[in-house]
């Protein structure tokens, strides 16, 4: 019985969702970037998709065959013979792999969005640094969600001198400037993705605390909370089972919104020169190589950017999405 | 309250210091650090390091010296050019605040009356425009923006309206002080566009959804039902209850500015606390940060109290001891 009302609280809100026009088209381009992560090494990669040679067949993914992980396969495939058959990605470059001979050229046939200046091909390395971007938004954001609902649920649940502890701690952590306290963090530890998703996970937890904190106060004087602990059930189940899930809705929210802020984070870190250690490809990385040539350079200014840009404002708009679908309300 | 507050930021800074690879005192002799530097400057700065941080005393005492020596606003001396933390500091938070309170400044003076129109024309063709406009403000990376408003404006490609550099021009220390004042507004119209949008972005979509849940409420039905005119009820009755929540917004606001001001600083070469930040933390200057995070995180909490207290002086229905 209980299952079931959950359920159909969740397909009540997935249908408020979808009826969003904006909102909707917003999740499609989510997915979109999803898959571009994910497929990153067979969209861009200077290894061909598909090989067919000397009578037989490489597929999916030559890079992960032993007898090609030394040869070049630009060479390869000018002598390729009329029996066999090559496939490259749409991209055919590696995001890592230079090119002194096109330093800085803008976007062309060749490299659609121009070369970076080491003659790396800018699409590539924007492919390659989505899954980067979206990796540190979803750790960090899963550390700070975790983090901060289990605080935000002891403070609630339990109240008095706890609830004052924890209170007071998130009061201090909201005096400090996030992103100073993060690079300082980032800075004293050795540069890696890992603990940049660490230092943005144990500093950005403090609105998801409170959130958690207010809906625990609100659904422990309902009914069914007291007659949970009534029949004697211990306080971790009804934390978890009971309200938890209860109060789950805004913390959903405000994840989405936290992990368009994650991203943009992350691409300052990069910009910054505290991001990812080289080669690896990113975002706020190319945007940083642009400040030496801002002259001239435009399109190594633009599209880095604009891809920051459109997926903090797909991830915004979903957020926005699901506050509303939750909270028709809201909606105005 | 206070107190609590401040003994927690204290702690947390000190915590952030220690968690740093190795003590100060070994990270000042790693050859990469002090590199070309003699024997003689090194064992100084150990022993500086040392007394400060009186590291060869248990981790408790230690944070009790650091606490005595912070209280009198001693943070140490700098470990790039030896001056006292504190003077370099109470150079460049002045220069900080020129730029975070104008723009906090403008946030508010635009963001009401947008908040305000928007609600109250809401569903209109404005109120969308300006809704998809501050919606698309809100997602732009800062840094972005930046190199933007340098590429089109600042000589960069296009025009070049606005120096993207420093505070003033050279030689504005003999200019009259309208001068060297229209010169330094000059100066700052990029970065502080920089570090305005964003709050304001956020700030109108905070005013008009305040506005719109307080245009709902009863007692507005009721000016209506009195027959106020119009302009009475949205600028008396409904303007005045919007705003308390955008108050409070301020003290979450300040924060955010000190942070921005790392990157539109350390972007426009602005002599400021952020750009200080982001050069202690590239040096492992750690008297430095540990200043600036204390002082920030104290300047924060000053704009928290007094917001608090602004709360309560327009909603009589708060009180202090209620609300504490």
């Amino acid at each position: 019985m209980k299952a079931e009302k959950s359920v159909s609280y969740w397909r009540m809100v997935f249908a408020r969702f979808k009826s969003d026009r904006w909102a909707l088209s917003a999740f499609w381009v989510v997915i979109i970037l999803f898959l571009v992560a994910i497929f990153a090494p067979i969209l861009a990669n200077d290894k061909p998709m598909i090989l067919f040679y000397k009578q037989k067949l490489y597929f999916p993914a030559v890079f992960s065959y032993k007898e090609f992980s030394e040869s070049d396969f630009k060479e390869l495939s000018k002598e390729l013979s009329s029996s066999d058959f090559v496939l490259f990605p749409l991209v055919p470059y590696h995001p890592n792999a230079y090119d002194l001979l096109e330093v800085l050229s803008p976007p062309s046939k060749r490299h659609w969005l121009g070369t970076d200046d080491r003659g790396r091909d800018v699409l590539a390395r924007l492919i390659w640094g989505a899954r980067i971007s979206l990796s540190v938004g979803f750790v960090a954001v899963g550390i700070y969600l975790v983090i901060g609902v289990i605080l935000g649920a002891i403070a609630g649940y339990y109240g008095g001198w706890v609830d004052n502890l924890i209170s007071r701690f998130i009061e201090v952590m909201i005096c400090f400037p996030t992103f100073f306290l993060i690079i300082t963090i980032i800075a004293f530890l050795p540069p890696s993705i890992y603990n940049i998703m660490i230092a943005i996970g144990i500093t950005g937890w403090t609105g998801v605390a409170r959130l958690v904190r207010g809906e625990f106060l609100k659904i422990r004087q309902i009914e069914y909370v007291e007659s949970a602990r009534a029949l004697g059930a211990k306080d971790r189940v009804i934390i978890f089972r009971h309200i938890l899930p209860n109060g789950l809705a805004p913390v959903l929210v405000v994840g989405t919104f936290g992990v368009a802020e994650a991203i943009l984070i992350e691409s300052a870190l990069s910009f910054l020169g505290f991001g990812a250690p080289p080669p690896t490809p990113s975002w706020g990385e190319i945007l940083s190589q642009s400040r030496s040539y801002i002259d001239f350079a435009w399109w190594l200014a633009s599209f880095p950017g604009m891809i920051i840009f459109i997926t903090v404002t797909v991830y915004n708009l979903v957020g926005e999405g699901i506050r509303d679908a939750i909270d028709p309300r809201l909606k105005n | 309250m206070i107190f609590p507050t401040l003994f927690g930021i204290s702690l947390i800074t000190f915590f952030i210091i220690q968690l740093a690879p190795g003590s100060p005192a070994e990270l000042k002799i790693r050859p990469d650090q002090t590199g070309a530097l003699g024997e003689q400057y090194t064992q100084e700065v150990i022993e500086q390091t040392r007394r400060l941080y009186g590291l060869d005393k248990p981790i408790h005492i230690r944070y009790f010296i650091w606490l005595k020596q912070i209280i009198t606003f001693n943070f140490g001396e700098s470990y790039k050019d030896h001056r006292p933390v504190m003077d370099i500091l109470l150079e460049r938070i002045p220069i900080s605040l020129q730029l975070s309170l104008s723009s906090i400044f403008l946030v508010y003076l635009l963001a009401v009356p947008i908040g305000v129109y928007s609600a109250y024309r809401q569903k209109g063709l404005l109120d969308r425009i300006i809704t998809l406009f501050l919606f698309i403000l809100y997602s732009l990376p800062n840094f972005w923006v930046a190199m933007m408003l340098i590429l089109f404006l600042g000589g960069g490609r296009f025009l070049d309206w606005f120096p993207v550099y420093g505070l003033n021009s050279e030689g504005a220390d003999a200019f009259g002080v309208w001068r060297w004042l229209l010169d330094r507004l000059w100066h700052l119209v990029l970065p502080i566009t920089c570090l305005t949008y964003g709050g304001l972005a956020f700030l109108s979509r905070q005013q008009r959804g305040a506005m719109l849940e307080v245009i709902r409420e009863d007692y507005i039905r009721t000016a209506r039902a009195k027959g106020l005119s119009e302009k009475l009820v949205v600028f008396k009755h409904a303007l005045r209850n919007s705003l308390i929540p955008i108050i409070t917004l301020s003290a979450a606001l300040f924060p955010a500015m000190l942070g921005g001001s790392v990157i539109v600083e350390s972007i426009f070469s602005i002599p400021g606390m952020g750009k200080l930040g982001f050069e202690a933390i590239l040096a492992r200057d750690y008297p430095v940060i540990m200043a600036i995070a204390t002082i920030s995180a104290f300047l924060t909490l000053v704009g928290i109290l007094v917001a608090d207290l602004v709360y309560t002086l327009v909603d009589p229905r708060i009180s202090f001891e209620a609300k504490r």
